[in-house]
């Protein structure tokens, strides 16, 4: 039996997942480069298969606690939730921007998920910790793909440093946030790695530590409620029908 | 000489000899490869787009992940079938700029707007069960690098189709709502998927000398009248119509008879007039374009490296 604290982690960790893999394969057939259009789909896919493995976990434990009759499944908690019980990173929810935006966000966000999960896999509840294990080499590969990207742009061209120096602007401010209710240890890992890739990508880390917050708790950037109306439109617009 | 070079290809050909890269072989045979190849992979491409309207409305998770991974699919297809080409002795990027120029095509189909989450049904079901239709023969191809990427793509492109048959048949089991979307989607896509076919035999200027080089190894018609045998069949099972009161089984013929295709349309779409043929070149060009200053920091990058390993 799981109290609603520990229902609400596995939200937090299904909403990231869906999220950023949403925004990922909004790429998909706009890429830059063919096989790259085809890794960033890759990516995309691996974090959905992700969401449905924590809600469809998460609907196990509802249902568990449940006394009304609709059980709660993985479509529901992704399609007939509103906003404000999105608990996602706000990181996650922010626009593609361009290919340098969008590794940048992988790159960092990847970067969090691989020491989080590293964590995870030995969570006291097995079946947390065999989801953690399984993200885990998918979001191995995650870090290594974006993370050589990050170093391209940083060292390419001019004009593809630029927009790398831009992304780092733009969703530094994001970053704090993944480390509130972590352990200071994870957020020690996830600064030396990337502190390690924006170095041989001749980037700098911002010293602004100004942190926007409030995903998980439903505070939300203007950007989440635009995803959901696309997202779930379908399940809104015919209610109670399989698909 | 030249001429018996030429016998000597044709009767590799007519003994069933695959023909590889470094065969010699006409310029004409490479010439029509090289359109057919690349028009096929241009239309794996521009297929993305369509189903790709849909990836991020999709009305499940399951759903988004099958469409996702599908489309992600078509990609792998574009990229064996440009590397066929290339055996040819043309570049990937010569074929993406004839695509963009237009004097290379794609096939017309994708020129059809998505309007519904059925259309994703329906284009799993007719379009690329039309597709596997043209292409199961051309794993016999008489061109070795085709054939073999043919076998590759035809292999998904069943699944494909499968996984397009079961959403429609999830909407025939559904709602009233659910129901008439998935009719309309097949009303609207039927006479268009038939034309994928392409021209009537008599009016197909390139077939005959495909024929007799296997490249082809079936007329137009011939597919076309499998293609609508077969679909008469399943629309059955899923419980609506094919929108061609013509359509009849004729005991005598053994086949289907069907109404009188629009060619007017066909010519109309291949000529640049269909609904989306803008948008879906504009968006090929426009993600080209947006990917030129990765490719060339890429390329950038890459040069630094290999300078900097010969200096190590």
């Amino acid at each position: 039996m799981k109290n609603t604290e520990q229902i609400n982690q596995l939200l937090h960790l299904a909403d990231n997942a869906l999220i950023i893999g949403h925004r990922n394969s909004e790429w998909c057939g706009h890429g830059p480069i063919l096989e790259q259009d085809i890794a960033i789909s890759n990516i995309a896919l691996d974090y959905i298969g992700q969401a449905r493995n924590f809600y469809q976990y998460a609907a196990t434990c509802i249902n568990g606690n449940a006394t009304d009759t609709k059980p709660a499944t993985e479509d529901s908690l992704a399609y007939l939730r509103d906003v404000r019980d999105f608990k996602n990173h706000l990181i996650t929810e922010l626009p593609n921007g361009d290919w340098a935006q969008t590794n940048l966000r992988i790159f960092l966000f990847s970067t969090y998920q691989y020491f989080l999960y590293q964590q995870l896999q030995q969570d006291a509840d097995a079946q947390i910790g065999a989801i953690a294990e399984k993200s885990l080499k998918e979001v191995t590969y995650h870090v290594r793909w974006a993370g050589d990207w990050v170093i391209r742009l940083g060292d390419g061209t001019e004009e593809s440093k630029a927009r790398m120096m831009n992304a780092v602007d733009y969703l530094w401010p994001y970053t704090g946030e993944l480390f509130l209710d972590t352990p200071t240890s994870i957020q020690q890992q996830w600064l030396q790695k990337v502190t390690a890739v924006f170095e041989e990508a001749g980037l700098v880390i911002p010293t602004n530590t100004w942190a926007q917050k409030g995903g998980k708790e439903g505070n939300h950037t203007e950007h989440l409620g635009y995803i959901l109306a696309e997202m779930q439109y379908i399940q809104r617009a015919y209610p109670n029908s399989e698909w | 000489m030249e001429k018996n070079l030429e016998t000597i290809f044709q009767e590799k050909i007519d003994a069933e000899i695959r023909i590889e890269p470094k065969d010699w072989m006409p310029e004409k045979y490479r010439q029509t490869l090289i359109r057919q190849i690349s028009q096929h992979a241009h239309s794996e491409i521009v297929g993305m787009l369509p189903e790709g309207n849909w990836i991020t409305r999709a009305p499940s998770l399951r759903r988004k992940a099958i469409l996702l991974a599908k489309v992600q699919d078509e990609a792998g297809h574009g990229l064996y079938l440009y590397s066929a080409a290339e055996t040819l002795g043309i570049s990937r990027d010569e074929m993406t700029e004839q695509l963009h120029t237009g004097k290379a095509k794609y096939s017309s189909i994708f020129n059809y707007p998505t309007l519904s989450w059925a259309d994703m049904g329906v284009i799993g079901w007719l379009v690329d069960g039309a597709a596997i239709m043209n292409q199961v023969p051309l794993c016999r191809s008489s061109f070795g690098p085709y054939a073999r990427a043919m076998v590759r793509v035809c292999k998904e492109e069943s699944f494909h189709q499968r996984q397009g048959f079961e959403i429609l048949l999830t909407l025939s089991k559904g709602t009233e709502a659910q129901r008439q979307m998935a009719q309309d989607a097949i009303d609207r896509w039927w006479w268009p998927s038939i034309m994928m076919f392409g021209p009537k035999d008599d009016e197909s200027p390139n077939s005959i000398l495909s024929m007799k080089w296997k490249i082809k190894r079936f007329s137009n018609d011939e597919l076309r009248q499998k293609f609508i045998d077969v679909i008469a069949e399943q629309v059955k099972v899923l419980g609506f119509t094919l929108p061609d009161k013509d359509l009849k089984w004729n005991e005598t013929r053994k086949h289907y008879d069907f109404g009188s295709i629009n060619w007017d349309e066909f010519w109309q779409v291949i000529q640049g007039n269909g609904p989306c043929n803008k948008e879906r070149l504009d968006a090929r060009k426009k993600a080209w374009a947006d990917g030129e200053w990765v490719r060339d920091a890429a390329t950038a990058y890459a040069n630094k490296k290999a300078k900097q390993n010969k200096a190590a």
